[in-house]
């Protein structure tokens, strides 16, 4: 049983029947007795001072229930929404973080801020009255541009950061980064931009705000990544209710890649709302509010700097990265330039010194968070392109140069925090260049001259910290919360389990993995055991799902609380077996006496645990439910090798993915099926950073890709069929070994294509998103420069 | 999307009388524009002439040396129809490339000609065909119908019924997609019927559809793929946005051309 479903086994999900056949509960398909319906009104500007506000035609028009200002929620003394994580500058002060207002105080600073909430009995009418509402702006100048926002003079978006400088923070020795780049002989400088990206998950947000004045109770049902941590932030910050007092339930959610972690305006103001109207209060994203303001990812400007010696032996590394907040902070946004980002920097390489400085910046646009890797992909993104061009310029091949400074012994003590506990990267490394046919690319690229095409290959050797996180580390760090996970077995007492989870799954396949975990430990069938998250009423607690964490902290929980169920299980046993504890062996679902032929399967045990027949409550509590909570005690470190061989038409600078070879370390691996699904989902949306992806603001602050016409998704027609292989250095910190494989592919997938592109037309002059245009662009130039 | 009224007619001078009736009504095709616009409240009619239970709008035949197009077929009926992949299999291969498969299921030749949107592919092969857009009230020389981005030469009042397509010995479209929309960011369809060569490009310029003299010229000499190595199409009255600038789109004109010149060739 456990070999079919347990441990390893591509197990076909469990949630896909409900997802495939329509029959999903998403927050848009909950409707709640009398519910009405909120349109919010957005600001059209990206920068302006609101001088009047006239809502009272609005309240008039047919079907309002209720217009809501920032007055409104001020006079209710409700909260503006928080960044969770707390950054200090170079000099030891705290990170200026201007007021957030759910809906706007008297400013708004960037094209689809909210100016109001209007209620009515349908969404039409609300749309209509919203037409109503008299607004008169006072326009001020907007800054779009990281550059143009830190100079002299530039309009001030807080008054708190009169420099629209959030922070200037740095990680690293920076004495001993100068002294390793005094000795060096060759110095590789990059100037990089790591493009804005919109996150665009297929389910829009939604919200649907209720409260019960019977039991003084309110309930949220929200399209989030974390719901416990939306009730917390709700609560304890923004003052809707006490914990007790403010169920959220976040049920099947439809993607999330980060941007469902957050707490936003549209959900704070439906559920304070819902009390206010005294009606239920819904609002579901339409796609071009989900382009204004689901926060976006990405957006940073770096001057990247890499030491090396004579033979081509790392020294030292320096950046300066300039990283776009946007106009406000969201809920983590401040960590994910920061401590999401810099301590990545040593990538797969033996380092001694890097340093690193990040400026975050206020501008008039979308808030930036979390987006698939947050932090990771953009270091990643800056070690990579520098190994590549370092590579090249000392005349060495890009592998070799990559297994030179590849880390050979664990643990390793980076210079930037992390330790890495485990990893072989020179057996990814060596089982990629296999499967890629490395050594017959010279090969290919003549056949594709040709025929007038440039093939080039890219090298993606990439390193991630998941398993987010030990609490007292990120605690020290700056965070507001621990970010440990909970777990609670409950067996029923004819053996059935189920397993409340404080990880939440959005695509995940959690229902799925989660079970193989149970079946494997407890030896029972996978059908008996039901996975139960998103419901802070039925979950105590627990801090969702990101960071590739579910499995190794998440399961690990889960572990820890399944470890409690067969000890309660092994002393049940020897009850009803009639022997001592110390006998009773648990193996394949059944307790058995060692050494006899006497033995009770996982499900007889569990009755006898309700039925409590066997023992007195003086020796042994009844029932079978356990819980733990687990803390983990090092983040851990997926890494592995991609390599990306593509293929440019000069005459158009189409670029065709011609191959994509993908060897990752996991560590262990619980449905080969499902990672091998998070990797092809990943390496898709890196390719889209890479190739198609860039949000795009004119200089007044209009967000011109605001649609599909114009943001370019990646589609399946524009990927290769990707080869996929592992290697496996199971975690050390966590009892599973797991290292967790969510954002793998979207860490290692930009750095390869443009390695790939860059080696095609012969220079490193070109960012992402590498368009047609823009490869065109770059091929124009190669000639220019092969002509001079 | 805002209230309107709804009418269904049955006959084309039903349609004519009704749209007649209001300076704000609008005829309703396939609606594969409109009623996303609507929806975005960008248009906001009062009334609707639903062009769908007209009767013997929707219809495909050879008729002599033409090829008649009812205005209310739609693209997947164009490009699966026997007729046309006999007749001209270009024109069916660039109706199965518009959209996916819904907007072919729905969209339709007269609604296309009718919004004439600058990127839009039947614009192309209308022009490049020479063909007739046959109204309620007259025939119209592709010629003398496109006139700028969205805007043709239809009058108030009127209809497109069929449009007529001359049968070319020789012909093929070539689509270079916008990577979001793919819609064209630059189409060329290219046709040679007797000593007659004709290039229209759509997606490209600024003032929508257009012949391109250049391409013309040089395929008019040697109608053949190499005939076009060194033309250069000037990026004056081009379109550029994010996407691609003029000079892209005017480097990318002769490209495309080309290769649709090829697939012509090959063809033939």
């Amino acid at each position: 049983m456990s070999s079919a479903t347990g441990i390893g086994a591509s197990v076909l999900r469990k949630e896909d029947f409900r997802f495939i056949t329509g029959k999903g509960q998403y927050t848009d398909d909950i409707n709640r007795q009398g519910q009405a319906y909120a349109y919010f009104l957005r600001s059209p500007h990206a920068h302006a001072t609101i001088k009047k506000l006239d809502i009272s035609a609005a309240k008039k028009a047919a079907g309002v229930v209720g217009v809501l200002t920032g007055d409104d929620l001020a006079a209710d003394k409700v909260g503006g929404l928080i960044c969770g994580w707390m950054i200090h500058n170079k000099d030891g002060s705290p990170m200026k973080a201007g007021a957030h207002p759910a809906l706007a105080q008297g400013k708004v600073r960037y094209v689809g801020d909210h100016v109001a909430v209007v209620i009515a009995d349908t969404y039409s009418q609300a749309k209509d009255a919203a037409d109503l509402i008299v607004v008169e702006y006072g326009v001020l100048p907007a800054v779009v541009d990281m550059n143009d926002a830190v100079k002299k003079g530039a309009t001030v978006i807080h008054d708190v950061a009169s420099d629209n400088r959030v922070y200037d923070w740095h990680l690293g020795d920076k004495a001993a980064t100068e002294a390793a780049f005094k000795k060096a002989k060759h110095i590789t400088k990059l100037d990089l931009v790591n493009n804005r990206l919109i996150p665009n998950a297929m389910e829009p947000r939604a919200a649907v705000g209720d409260y019960d004045s019977g039991q003084e109770q309110f309930t949220l049902y929200t399209t989030s990544q974390n719901p416990h941590v939306a009730r917390l932030v709700l609560s304890a910050f923004i003052g809707i209710a006490p914990e007790h007092k403010l169920r959220v339930i976040a049920p099947d959610v439809g993607g999330g890649f980060g941007s469902k972690i957050f707490i936003y305006a549209e959900e704070t103001v439906c559920v304070w709302a819902a009390k206010k109207v005294g009606r239920p209060v819904k609002w579901t994203a339409d796609r071009t509010e989900a382009f204004l303001s689901d926060a976006h990812g990405r957006d940073h400007l770096t001057h990247a700097e890499m030491a090396m010696d004579d033979k081509g032996k790392i020294l030292g590394l320096r950046v300066h990265t300039k990283a776009n907040l946007g106009a406000y902070l969201s809920t983590f946004s401040s960590c994910v330039p920061t401590y999401l980002y810099a301590p990545l920097l040593s990538g797969q390489y033996d380092i001694p010194a890097i340093y690193a400085e990040v400026d975050g910046i206020y501008t008039n646009t979308a808030p930036v968070d979390a987006y698939r890797g947050a932090g990771r992909p953009e270091a990643t993104f800056v070690v990579e392109r520098l190994m590549e061009v370092a590579a090249r310029e000392l005349g060495m091949d890009p592998a070799q140069f990559r297994r030179k400074n590849f880390i050979r012994s664990f643990p390793h003590q980076t210079p930037v925090i992390m330790a890495y506990d485990t990893g072989d990267y020179v057996a990814s490394l060596d089982k990629a260049l296999e499967m890629a046919d490395y050594k017959n690319f010279g090969k290919r690229k003549k056949e594709s001259a040709k025929h007038g095409k440039l093939r080039g290959i890219g090298f993606s050797a990439y390193i991630e910290a998941c398993g987010i996180a030990p609490s007292a580390a990120v605690g020290s760090l700056g965070a507001g919360v621990g970010l440990w996970e909970s777990a609670e077995v409950r067996v029923n007492p004819i053996g059935t389990i189920e397993v409340l989870t404080g990880s939440h799954s959005h695509g995940q396949g959690h229902e799925t993995t989660f079970a193989q975990l149970v079946s494997d430990r407890l030896g029972v069938d996978i059908n008996s055991v039901a996975i139960v998250h998103g419901d802070t009423d039925k979950v105590q607690f627990g801090m969702g799902t990101y960071g590739s964490r579910s499995g190794a902290v998440g399961m690990s929980a889960i572990s820890k609380a399944l470890d409690k169920v067969i000890a309660k299980g092994k002393k049940v046993a020897a009850y009803a077996l009639e022997a001592a504890e110390k006998d009773i062996e648990f193996k394949d679902g059944r307790f058995s006496v060692a050494g006899t032929d006497k033995s009770l399967a996982f499900g007889e045990v569990a009755l006898q645990a309700y039925i409590a027949h066997k023992f007195t409550g003086a020796e042994l509590e009844p029932g079978l439910k356990e819980g733990a909570f687990y803390d983990p005690t090092n983040f851990t470190f997926p890494s592995g090798v991609h390599i990306c061989e593509v293929e440019i038409d000069p005459d158009t600078g189409v670029t065709k993915i011609e191959r994509w070879t993908a060897v990752d370390d996991f560590g262990t691996i619980i449905n080969p099926m499902i990672v091998e699904g998070q990797v092809h989902g990943g390496i898709a949306q890196g390719v889209g950073q890479a190739m198609f992806e860039g949000a795009h603001y004119d200089k007044n602050g209009q967000l011109v890709t605001a649609s599909f016409m114009d943001y370019t998704m990646p589609r399946a027609d524009d990927l290769p069929s990707f080869e996929i292989g592992t290697t496996t250095t199971p975690c050390t910190s966590n009892p599973l070994g797991i290292k967790g494989c969510g954002e793998a592919g979207a860490i290692a997938a930009p750095p390869a294509v443009i390695n790939a592109i860059t080696d095609a037309i012969g220079h490193e002059n070109i960012a992402m998103p590498a368009t047609p245009q823009a490869v065109w662009l770059a091929c124009q130039a190669s000639r220019k420069m092969a002509a001079e | 999307m805002h209230a309107f009224s709804y009418h269904s007619p049955k006959t084309v001078r039903q349609a004519a009388s009704l749209l007649g009736k209001s300076d704000d009504a609008k005829l309703l095709a396939g609606g594969q524009t409109l009623l996303p616009t609507m929806k975005q409240r960008l248009a906001s009619p009062t009334h609707l002439v639903d062009l769908g239970k007209v009767e013997g709008l929707a219809s495909i035949e050879q008729k002599g040396r033409n090829i008649v197009i009812g205005a209310m077929t739609c693209h997947a009926d164009v490009a699966t129809s026997a007729v046309v992949l006999q007749a001209i299999p270009a024109l069916a291969a660039l109706a199965g490339g518009i959209g996916d498969a819904q907007v072919r299921n729905r969209g339709t030749i007269g609604g296309s000609l009718a919004n004439n949107d600058p990127a839009a592919d039947y614009p192309s092969a209308a022009l490049a065909l020479n063909a007739t857009i046959v109204t309620n009230k007259r025939k119209i020389p592709a010629d003398q119908y496109f006139a700028g981005m969205f805007a043709t030469s239809l009058e108030e009042g009127e209809i497109i019924t069929k449009v007529s397509f001359p049968i070319p010995s020789k012909a093929a479209y070539e689509k270079f997609p916008n990577p979001a929309s793919r819609y064209a960011l630059v189409g060329v369809f290219v046709a040679k019927k007797g000593a007659d060569v004709r290039a229209a490009v759509t997606g490209a310029g600024s003032d929508g559809v257009f012949r391109s003299a250049e391409v013309e010229a040089a395929l008019k000499a040697r109608f053949n793929p190499k005939a076009l190595d060194g033309v250069k199409v000037s990026a004056k009255g081009l379109n550029g946005d994010i996407h691609a600038s003029a000079d892209y789109r005017a480097h990318l004109i002769p490209v495309i051309a080309k290769r649709a010149v090829t697939k012509a060739v090959a063809k033939a």
